[in-house]
């Protein structure tokens, strides 16, 4: 099991280490940072100091090294538009993405599995079949949407949540939490529907197509035969041979889910990371972008390394013996 | 010789309603066991014998259903049963056996816990208890340190303890009844023998009577005390095995047993029986298995014989109930 756990991290470690080269490469290829940086009236005396103090004079393989060492510290320089560590800038909008994020994913776990469950075994009922065919229009719906319907459903005719923002928050450290407040638990909950509609229909087809193969397989079968109760049956020995793919899904897509959040976050004037590339990218803040893309791929990379040990937990014939 | 029946099926008639009208899977399917008896139901593929045990565990895969006959276990009817009170009759009175040991069990519970889960289910027991009566069963057939490999997962046994582990698991509840379906098929011949061993040690031991399904006439003739024969749905030869083999009453019964090959005696061509069984859409009127039948007569093209006492079975041919065919 340790051996097992080196080497995915050992393999994790290599992937992160080539996205660190792409994102150093922007650095590289964007054109002239100093350029970009520089005012209209800076010398040229300026301009070659200032050049000499990002290090932009040494070869490409020492500044390389640089960067990823800087990056492993979390030191991503400084942003080109407002001066500020963009380590700083980050770490001040992750919770609000993260927070949005996991609320989203939890809200279409809960309601994604037993949907999927239930669409299976009481498969050609007619709320089943409508549940079937409403999840067709949940996958094709955009996003920006469904955030729009329901802020004009829930903000502006109803009134019960707000429309924009994030409330307000309550601070950890550096962590910023709006699950503490009610404000920010109202904020919160338009945002997270609009993020976890997609992946509750997603998920619910996919339990759905799984368990319809698990449910046909002979252990199923035998388990009947042992005089197991069907709701055992189905929530305890079915779903639990369904999860792998759940698992996978689930945990790629919060990934996903964090490069969907831009489009929601810019819906519901959201203040996460998704609006700040957004920002970066108006006005070619390299660092802000070359950090984004850095600390989103390893949370992608993280993601997929804690699949592999779960499913090793999941499936005892994935341990090491 | 059985004066009570643990399980007696009367003219058990099994429907599969479809597009094109309804198929009859099974039709007057009688057959009684009793208590410590293995009775051997062999046939083709399609006959009808796995679809027998199917019906008696309430297990018939819809839109198939009984539509007729009645199925007694200790003179109680089962086969009219909602399912949550057939949920307590499966595994708690019938215990069941599947052929392919490999898939039968979830792959990601310990033995351990699919034991203490069946028995839980039907006996009252604690959970420590009930993991006490599971290390007992594992021992009971014949897993060696059952103490230990309570904790292992199916993946780790080989195919025939496997088979061992869904046989304990068929007994987790001492049922009178065990409906064997192919136990031995997915098996090496070495270990098919210690298997059918298993059975009618267990068997004779706790007085369990057996339905063992199998297509295996060497499996029939070392475990079985008596014989049905199944064809196109249809029971058409039942007796002592003893008597079926060597003195097969039944066309068809003969056939079979011509067409095993005898050891050590090298032939340039084996025997068979010629043509297919027909598919259940189309039985050919008369006795099914007329057209490949070597003594079919004008008669068994068009009445069906019914199953009447020979010299040494009971079987179902003109040949014995009319003397012509």
């Amino acid at each position: 099991m340790l051996v097992f756990i080196i080497k995915r991290i050992a393999n994790a470690a290599m992937v992160m280490l080539a996205v660190a080269l792409l994102a150093f490469l922007i650095f590289r290829l964007a054109g002239d940072p100093v350029e970009l940086m520089a005012n209209e009236q800076m010398s040229q005396a300026d301009r070659d100091n200032l050049r000499e103090k990002l290090g932009l004079n040494d070869n490409f393989a020492t500044q390389y090294a640089r960067f990823v060492v800087n990056a492993a510290q979390g030191n991503f320089g400084i942003s080109y538009r407002n001066n500020q560590e963009v380590l700083g800038l980050i770490a001040e909008r992750f919770p609000a993405t993260m927070e949005l994020v996991l609320v989203a994913t939890f809200i279409s776990l809960v309601v994604g599995i037993p949907m999927g469950v239930i669409t299976a075994i009481q498969r050609g009922k007619w709320y089943t079949e409508s549940l079937q065919f409403l999840s067709i229009i949940g996958v094709s719906l955009p996003s920006f949407v469904v955030g729009i319907l329901l802020i004009l459903v829930f903000s502006v005719s109803l009134g019960w949540a707000p429309a924009f923002g994030r409330g307000d928050v309550v601070d950890f450290g550096w962590w910023s939490t709006g699950l503490l407040t009610s404000s920010g638990r109202a904020a919160l909950i338009l945002p997270a529907i609009a993020l976890s509609l997609y992946q509750i229909t997603l998920i619910m087809r996919l339990v759905r197509a799984e368990m319809l193969e698990v449910l046909r397989s002979d252990f199923v079968k035998f388990a009947r035969a042992r005089g197991i109760p069907r709701w055992r049956i189905h929530f305890r020995h079915a779903l639990r041979n369904c999860l792998m793919p759940v698992v996978t899904m689930t945990a790629m897509n919060i990934g996903a889910l964090i490069a969907f959040a831009l489009i929601t976050e810019t819906v519901f004037q959201w203040p996460g990371m998704g609006m700040l590339f957004i920002q970066a990218v108006t006005f070619i803040d390299i660092p802000v972008m070359a950090a984004y893309l850095c600390i989103v791929s390893f949370i992608f990379v993280f993601l997929n390394t804690l699949v592999d040990i779960a499913y090793a937990v999941i499936d005892p014939r994935l341990r090491a013996r | 010789m059985h004066d009570k029946p643990v399980l007696e099926v009367r003219d058990l008639q099994v429907d599969f309603p479809g597009r094109h009208g309804t198929v009859t899977a099974l039709s007057n399917v009688s057959l009684s066991i009793a208590a410590g008896e293995i009775l051997g139901v062999v046939g083709e593929s399609g006959a009808g014998k796995s679809m027998t045990g199917a019906a008696i565990l309430g297990l018939l895969e819809r839109p198939g259903h009984i539509a007729a006959g009645e199925i007694l276990l200790d003179g109680r009817r089962i086969d009219n049963l909602p399912d949550h009170q057939m949920e307590k009759v499966r595994g708690r009175e019938i215990g069941a056996i599947f052929q392919d040991p490999l898939t039968s069990l979830n792959p990601l519970f310990s033995v351990g816990a699919q034991l203490s889960e069946t028995i839980r289910q039907h006996l009252p027991m604690t959970k420590s208890q009930a993991r006490v009566r599971a290390v007992e069963l594992l021992a009971e057939v014949g897993i060696p340190a059952p103490s230990e490999r309570v904790n292992h997962f199916p993946h780790q046994f080989s195919g025939g303890m496997r088979q061992r582990v869904v046989i304990a698991l068929a007994l987790a509840a001492r049922p009178k009844l065990i409906i064997a379906d192919e136990p031995t098929t997915a098996l090496d011949v070495s270990i098919q023998a210690q298997i059918t061993a298993l059975l009618r040690r267990l068997c004779k031991e706790n007085g369990t009577a057996v339905m063992l399904v199998t297509h295996d006439m060497g499996v029939i003739a070392e475990t079985a005390d008596r014989v049905a024969v199944m064809y196109a749905g249809r029971l058409i030869e039942i007796g002592a095995v003893d008597q079926v083999l060597r003195a097969p009453s039944h066309p068809y019964t003969r056939g079979l047993m011509a067409s095993i090959p005898a050891l050590g005696a090298r032939v340039e061509r084996l025997n068979q029986i010629d043509g297919s069984m027909p598919r259940l859409d189309a039985i050919p009127p008369g006795c099914a298995f007329n057209p490949r039948c070597l003594s079919s007569g004008p008669r068994c093209r068009m009445e069906r014989p019914d199953l009447v006492p020979t010299a040494h079975s009971t079987s179902a041919c003109w040949l014995h109930a009319g003397g012509t065919a």
